[in-house]
């Protein structure tokens, strides 16, 4: 009888690792073979406690709520309050966030303006200029004032509605942007200065000031050229919240915009995307701390963004105490980025509908993220505008809804009172009670 | 020439002022008194009018300027003429860090030293400095002239695109992917034009010539840092 050294006995069955999983592993054989790291668009895909792990409480004896779709709850918001001579009025507090002409194509950056003023909200420019598209198509536009300056001239300035100081991004906060030559067309290359079809650095930090006192200058500067009629808004990533925002306040903000790591880029490091930066829901109770401390909570405004997807977030970030939300990712899949139609040349170009976050490489089906021009022409932006303002519509009434239910006349009115946390780091970060309790990690007094 | 008390008058009422002259107006000569190093003097002016501020200034004076002609009697702080569309702006004295950073066009004139960064991600103006240049100048400097007549300091034209360098003097070291390169009679006849226009008595054969040599234009391991 031929030796068995199992003797019959069961085998232990194949472990995967769960720290060199399979994708940990390709990756690996990737950059072994290449010797080059991965860039990509997008932002964190990596978990993170967000604003899933938190849920409304709703009405109760104590609580009286609104009547669902007859009683009063307003939507509006209203914008740079502190110093500017002409504040910006939305009608909703979703606002579109600052994506580039470059990243995106034309007629993406027009259906961006279109469906933002069919529901009553800004857009914003990014880095590249401003383009006819953009303004012609939006009621009211933020014209980003990025390190490169690519495009920037006083006359935008002077058009624009607002003006976004862009110090960091919750993408990628301390570093700069990646435009490859794919994409850098005539037009592009015109815009910014700059050969075609290069590949184009996008600085990581302002060429004409260092540190707040400088900025208190600078935002002078923006003022005085501007006749201090416009909102001057800064955009941090979520690095040190409370700190940024305070010092941003000091530098004269009238805006502060927040980012987290989910927001997205449209190019940069996946090492950096998925490793630097907070998620959203750790940064809000802070800037709204910081807020709070020097008395400027509602007058300095607080937009806050960075994986925003359903009326529910909106709601939930009210609750936390931001005055509006700003997206970009999700505005991309409702005008069709990713969409399942596409999934053919997806999977043509080795991805899947879902998945698709080679934006910079220029060869989107969906013809948003590219500037070839036979994928640009499958994007309609009067149809792109159109999927975009329902969209909005439908973030507003779900985001109705919560703040109807939990008693509320206006989302503003949301409060952290309404929250309760459903896992401990969601109870720590966003410093709302965990759920069938009073307490939160580091709750003040609560001696543990 | 219309005088204009900076210390009595006030900031916002200069630039006001300034800002509401247009293109046919008559009142095209300013005179600016006790400007007091004062901040933003002169800012987003876009008519041609010759402004001649008396004394030194403080940051971004004569910053984003179109069309108009702009003349420090002093010295100037951080960001002096940043991005200048068009026009001129001439600075008898020295000029603090980043003077004419991501400068569209125009001509930038600096008749003392300017300190470190001029003309960072310059991208389109002409800078003439008849002293010396600070570090890091022309850092990203995408296009236009930047003229020193005298020395240049650390890692001169680093991440340089197309923008072009001449200096007399020496220059402490070049930063990444700047060169010298071949003093052409092209180059030779541009750079008599830009000191020309910048008051400047200096000779063009005694300059060299610094460019990009675009080994950065293209993203790859060995500057994927």
């Amino acid at each position: 009888m031929k030796d068995d050294n199992t003797h019959g006995a069961p085998r232990t069955v194949p472990i995967q690792s769960a720290t060199f999983t399979n994708p940990i592993n390709a990756e690996i054989r990737r950059a072994a073979a290449t010797g080059i790291y991965d860039i990509r668009g997008g932002g964190a895909k990596r978990k993170v406690p967000h604003f899933d792990d938190l849920l409304f409480l709703g009405a109760s004896i104590s609580r009286y709520p609104l009547e669902g779709y007859r009683e009063r709850c307003d939507t509006s918001v209203t914008l740079g309050t502190r110093h500017a001579s002409k504040p910006i009025e939305l009608d909703i507090p979703v606002t579109i966030a600052g994506m580039s002409f470059g990243a995106l194509s034309g007629p993406a950056k027009e259906a961006l303006g279109r469906g933002a003023t069919l529901a009553g909200t800004s857009t914003t420019t990014g880095d590249g200029g401003m383009t006819e598209e953009e303004r012609g198509h939006s009621d009211k536009l933020v014209y980003q004032y990025l390190p490169s300056r690519y495009g920037m001239n006083p006359d935008d300035l002077r058009r624009c509605d607002a003006i976004e100081i862009v110090v960091g991004q919750g993408a990628k906060p301390g570093g700069g942007g990646m435009l490859l030559g794919q994409k850098i067309s005539d037009r592009v290359a015109e815009m910014r200065n700059l050969p075609k079809g290069i590949d184009q650095r996008s600085a990581c930090r302002h060429p004409d000031w260092t540190g707040p006192d400088d900025l208190e200058i600078k935002i002078l500067e923006l003022r005085e050229i501007t006749g201090w009629e416009k909102p001057i808004y800064i955009k941090i990533g979520g690095s040190r919240p409370y700190f940024d925002t305070t010092l941003a306040v000091k530098a004269g903000a009238d805006v502060v915009v927040l980012d987290g790591m989910q927001g997205g880029t449209a190019a940069t490091q996946d090492v950096f995307i998925e490793n630097v930066g907070q998620p959203i829901l750790a940064c809000i109770r802070e800037a709204v701390r910081a807020l709070q401390d020097m008395g400027m909570h509602r007058e300095v405004q607080l937009i806050v963004s960075g994986g925003v997807r359903t009326g529910a977030d909106v709601a939930k970030c009210m609750a936390m105490g931001a005055d509006a939300v700003a997206i970009g990712t999700a505005a991309l899949i409702a005008l069709g980025d990713n969409d399942p139609r596409w999934e053919a040349e997806y999977n043509a170009l080795g991805t899947t509908a879902g998945a698709y976050d080679d934006w910079h490489e220029g060869n989107d089906p969906a013809g948003i993220t590219t500037q070839d021009p036979e994928l640009m022409a499958r994007f309609d932006p009067v149809e792109g505008g159109r999927r975009l303002n329902n969209y909005l519509k439908v973030m507003t009434l779900e985001a109705q809804t919560i703040a109807r239910a939990c008693g509320k006349s206006h989302l503003h009115n949301l409060e952290p009172e309404d929250l309760c946390a459903l896992t401990l780091e969601a109870a720590a970060m966003a410093k709302i009670p965990l759920a069938g309790t009073d307490w939160y990690p580091g709750k003040p007094g609560a001696g543990y | 020439m219309q005088t204009f008390d900076l210390e009595a008058q006030g900031l916002r009422q200069l630039n006001a002022t300034l800002h509401a002259q247009a293109n046919d107006t008559n009142q095209t000569a300013w005179e600016v008194i006790n400007p007091r190093g004062s901040h933003a003097i002169a800012v987003g002016l876009d008519a041609p009018i010759e402004v001649t501020v008396k004394g030194s200034t403080g940051y971004y004076c004569g910053g984003m300027n179109k069309q108009a002609t702009i003349n420090v009697h002093g010295s100037v702080g951080p960001g002096v003429a940043e991005n200048m569309m068009s026009g001129t702006v001439v600075i008898e004295g020295d000029a603090s860090q980043y003077a004419g950073a991501t400068g569209h066009g125009g001509t930038l004139v600096i008749k003392g030293n300017a300190s470190s960064r001029c003309g960072i991600s310059m991208k389109g103006i002409d800078i003439v400095v008849h002293g010396n240049i600070g570090h890091m100048s022309a850092f990203m400097a995408q296009s236009g002239h930047l003229v020193v007549c005298g020395d240049a300091g650390e890692a001169l034209g680093d991440s340089l695109y197309e923008a072009k360098i001449f200096v007399r003097g020496s220059v402490r070291s070049l930063g990444a992917d700047c060169i010298e390169k071949e003093m052409r009679p092209e180059h030779i006849d541009a750079l008599r034009g830009l000191l020309e226009r910048g008051g400047c008595d200096a000779k063009p054969e005694e300059f060299r010539r610094y460019g990009s040599a675009r080994q950065l234009y293209t993203f790859n391991i060995d500057n994927a840092y």
